[in-house]
């Protein structure tokens, strides 16, 4: 087997179409794309995953936190006897119960104890161990699936929004968008900056992708207003592209760094992430029988409320799944626990296991890849042990 | 070939203007930054305070116009607040080198405080005034200790909400929950002074935590310390220990700051930050050395930083390595069209926000909002986007012509952004724009005028 190392400068060298090299194209077994779409929602902020599905069932949690998390008695939506779901998502329930919405209570990337938001996204989004310097992963790992997949194409996947989106960079062509984005320009202005663009590879590839987006005919998004519209546009957006020949979008929604009043600062996000669920089902239609959601988040928080009505940075934290493909109606994974010898380092929720895990099992069901490229080529090192079963 | 004054101006400033001409030499050039200190009208915590003290005054006296009176308040904030933005941008468009405002920017970037209401941008300029402006040319470690302990810093990262577990204050109120925030602290040593990658454990983050208790901002007194909320006992931070007086005292927050400030590994995060901001997201390692030596050996002298800059061959080497971000990119544009600094304060306040904020927004860089207190990124990949290309595309030919009746023919336009170093490519495209509008945009949306 190729040295990961190696493997990665490969497809950095070839610089389009991995899927071409005869020598990897060897290994790579699946079929085209097919009619499967992913959506990975990057939750930046560190969501507390104890308050989003509160484990109202464990004895613990009450002498943990006082006023966060304390479950149906506070308008939490009962799950399954032991979780809750909290109010502000409430209008996720109807998609938990016809099965569509499941989640993983404790889970992580690799990355322990320093607690930094910014790493923590950068290794959540580069899918990678902790065995090489942060600032030498560029790629993302949506990016490195990409780069395995034949028959892709740069519409193939698509980055939604003003936010940037490390999940998807890398040496294979993706396209990247924001739903309010206008931009009007005469074929003749078009055709003179793509001429003096031309010799800035960086300007001439964007810059060339923005007039493709252009002609392609795709309009700005107009939501009506109100704290979710962003989040409405992008997912509309997004739906709109996964109707067409799009099959992974990918986004982040902000604001789950609760350190203070928790209460009341996760109201916003949360709504935020239910309206952009809520649009993506609406938007694709027959299609959201085929799609799987994953929003995940660079770790969990502390299990103990601050003094601030907040939680601090933890390291386990919970994984949101979605869609119409999915086997929801679930709480995936085991729950380890908050006795005082059940956590991370006295403070936080112990992960069990590896969040790469899941969305290695997601794309390996979803887009046929074999085990042997996800181990090693999208996420270097991973074991990905059993299939939990997220897909119907 | 450029000469120094256009070199510098493009790569240390907001480029080249045709009616502003730039200092020619590394000397002349950081004489000028110290222009880019606190003046008289620049608001203060003072304004913020009343505003903060008139929402109170509203909700306690709780009249039956009280809704008409918070409307017509937040109206008024939001006039102030943008008021403040046109300062900030008419003092970048007039300063002659840039490199003063230019540092301002980098700086309230470092100690990035989120403005996300009106109030907020209220605090977070007048934290620009009294702890970034004032120390631009002064010790790291007294712009460090102004911006840790000012008002809008201690509101932004929670410290308001951290109180001693064992403080008088949190036995007073056992019902309160009152105890310790982390997020002051850890922000502190993970972006501030030392780096993520140095060496420091989650023990020192939760010692800094507990001495850092007290801090605390009341619209209604100038005090930033209350001793009753601070945690008793001594701290050992980074092996050092501090405190353990009774009452405790703010001189132990402040010698806490000065180690952090001084330590070997803020010499180089700061060194490698700066170089990463004005040189090239991958910056040449001896640059990077030569300015970690220079914070070393004078104690964070920033001033000496700046010459360091300012002299850098790196300058010339790395030239068009950056990608200006959206604001720098916006400034940028207004000097090449010919506009001053008072061209820019006649502008009203709506019109401020209707044609530069909005833009910004639409570019990926909102009016004071970064993501998180990491602010904002300096890769070159986050901003050549297609997105935020065609953003600046579409701003430029959609709301730059309403900022100057008289917009300079497309060929000046190029001279005067370039001087006589516009590429090739530029001068054949420019003649063959369509219109003098879309001209334009060839010229400011191309590639050499986007990278400094």
């Amino acid at each position: 087997m190729l040295s990961r190392r190696l493997f990665l400068k490969s497809g950095a060298l070839l610089g389009c179409s991995a899927a071409a090299h005869p020598f990897l194209s060897s290994i790579t077994f699946a079929s085209a794309p097919g009619d499967n779409r992913l959506v990975v929602i990057i939750l930046r902020g560190a969501m507390d995953g104890l308050d989003v599905f509160q484990p109202y069932g464990d004895p613990e949690l009450a002498q943990l936190r006082r006023k966060l998390s304390v479950g149906p008695q506070n308008g939490a939506h009962d799950l399954d006897g032991f979780f809750a779901l909290h109010p502000a998502l409430g209008d996720l329930m109807p998609l938990w119960k016809a099965g569509e919405l499941g989640f993983v209570p404790a889970v992580s990337t690799p990355y322990r104890d320093k607690r930094s938001h910014f790493d923590g996204q950068d290794i959540l989004e580069a899918g990678s161990g902790t065995d090489m310097p942060l600032r030498a992963q560029r790629d993302g790992w949506l990016n490195r699936l990409l780069q395995n997949m034949p028959g892709v194409e740069s519409h193939t996947a698509y980055s939604v929004g003003l936010d940037e989106m490390r999940i998807l960079e890398g040496p294979a062509a993706t396209r990247s968008w924001s739903p309010a984005t206008q931009f009007r320009l005469s074929p003749q202005g078009q055709r003179l900056l793509q001429h003096v663009w031309h010799d800035d590879p960086l300007f001439r590839e964007a810059g060339s992708q923005a007039v493709q987006i252009i002609s392609d005919g795709i309009e700005a998004v107009n939501e009506p207003g109100g704290p979710t519209r962003d989040a409405r546009a992008i997912a509309q957006f997004a739906a709109a592209r996964l109707n067409e020949e799009t099959r992974i979008a990918s986004f982040s929604i902000s604001g789950w760094d609760s350190h203070a009043q928790q209460e009341k600062t996760l109201q916003r996000p949360m709504q935020r992430l239910a309206a952009a669920i809520l649009t993506l089902k609406e938007g694709l239609g027959a299609n959201w029988g085929r799609t799987t959601v994953l929003a995940m988040t660079e770790f969990g928080r502390t299990v103990r409320e601050n003094g601030g009505g907040g939680t601090d940075h933890g390291t386990g934290g919970a994984m949101l799944m979605a869609g119409g493909a999915i086997r929801g109606g679930r709480a995936l994974g085991d729950w380890p626990g908050l006795r005082e010898s059940d956590l991370y380092a006295g403070r936080d929720l112990m992960p069990l296991r590896d969040i790469r895990a899941y969305a290695a099992w997601a794309m390996h069901d979803l887009f046929n890849v074999q085990n042997d490229i996800l181990e090693r080529a999208v996420f270097p090192d991973l074991d990905m042990g059993d299939n939990p079963g997220i897909l119907a | 070939m450029l000469d120094y004054s256009k070199l510098a101006a493009i790569r240390l400033g907001y480029g080249l203007s045709p009616v502003i001409e730039s200092p020619a030499d590394p000397q002349a050039l950081v004489a000028t930054v110290a222009e880019a200190g606190p003046k008289s009208g620049d608001i203060t915590m003072d304004v913020a305070r009343q505003v903060q003290l008139q929402v109170k005054a509203i909700r306690d006296e709780n009249a039956d116009d009280r809704l008409e009176q918070q409307r017509a308040l937040s109206r008024e904030t939001l006039t102030r607040g943008a008021r403040q933005v046109k300062r900030r941008l008419a003092r970048a468009v007039r300063d002659p080198g840039g490199f003063g405002e230019r540092l301002v920017q980098f700086w309230a970037d470092h100690f990035t405080v989120r403005a996300g209401n009106g109030i907020e941008t209220l605090t977070s300029s007048a934290m620009v005034t009294e702890a970034i402006r004032p120390h631009i040319t002064g010790k790291f470690g007294d712009m460090m200790f102004a911006a840790e302990t000012h008002p809008a810093m201690v509101l932004y990262l929670d410290q308001q909400r951290s109180v001693g577990p064992n403080s008088r204050a949190a036995q007073r109120a056992p019902n309160r929950n009152l105890g310790l925030n982390e997020n002051l602290a850890r922000e502190m040593i993970e972006l501030h002074s030392l780096g993520v990658t140095a060496d420091y454990s989650q023990e020192d983050v939760r010692e800094l935590a507990s001495l850092l208790t007290g801090l605390y901002y009341d619209p209604a007194s100038p005090r930033i310390f209350l001793p009753g909320r601070a945690e008793p006992g001594a701290e050992t931070v980074l092996g050092v220990d501090y405190g353990g007086e009774e009452p405790a005292r703010l001189e132990d927050i402040r010698a806490v700051i000065a180690h952090l400030a001084a330590h070997e590994a803020t010499a180089a995060h700061i060194a490698r930050k700066m170089a990463v901001h004005f040189i090239a997201d991958d910056p040449p390692q001896p640059l990077v050395d030569r300015l970690t030596r220079v914070f070393a050996d004078t104690e964070g002298d920033l001033a000496a930083m700046n010459l360091t800059l300012a002299e850098a061959p790196e300058l010339e080497t790395h030239l068009r390595q950056k990608v200006r971000q959206p604001l720098d990119f916006m400034v940028a544009s207004l000097r090449a069209i010919g506009l001053d600094g008072p061209d820019v304060m006649a502008l009203t306040e709506q019109e401020v926000r209707g044609w530069l904020m909005r833009g910004l927004t639409a570019m990926g860089q909102p009016w004071s909002q970064p993501r998180g207190p990491d602010g904002w990124p300096e890769e070159a990949q986050a901003w050549a986007t297609p997105q935020g290309i065609a953003a600046r595309t579409d701003w430029i030919i959609r709301q730059l012509p309403r900022l100057r009746k008289d917009m300079p023919d497309p060929r000046d336009l190029m001279h005067a952004a370039f001087g006589d170093a516009a590429s090739e490519a530029l001068q054949w495209a420019v003649p063959k724009a369509e219109n003098a509008r879309e001209g334009i945009a060839v010229v400011l949306a191309s590639a050499e005028f986007n990278r400094r």
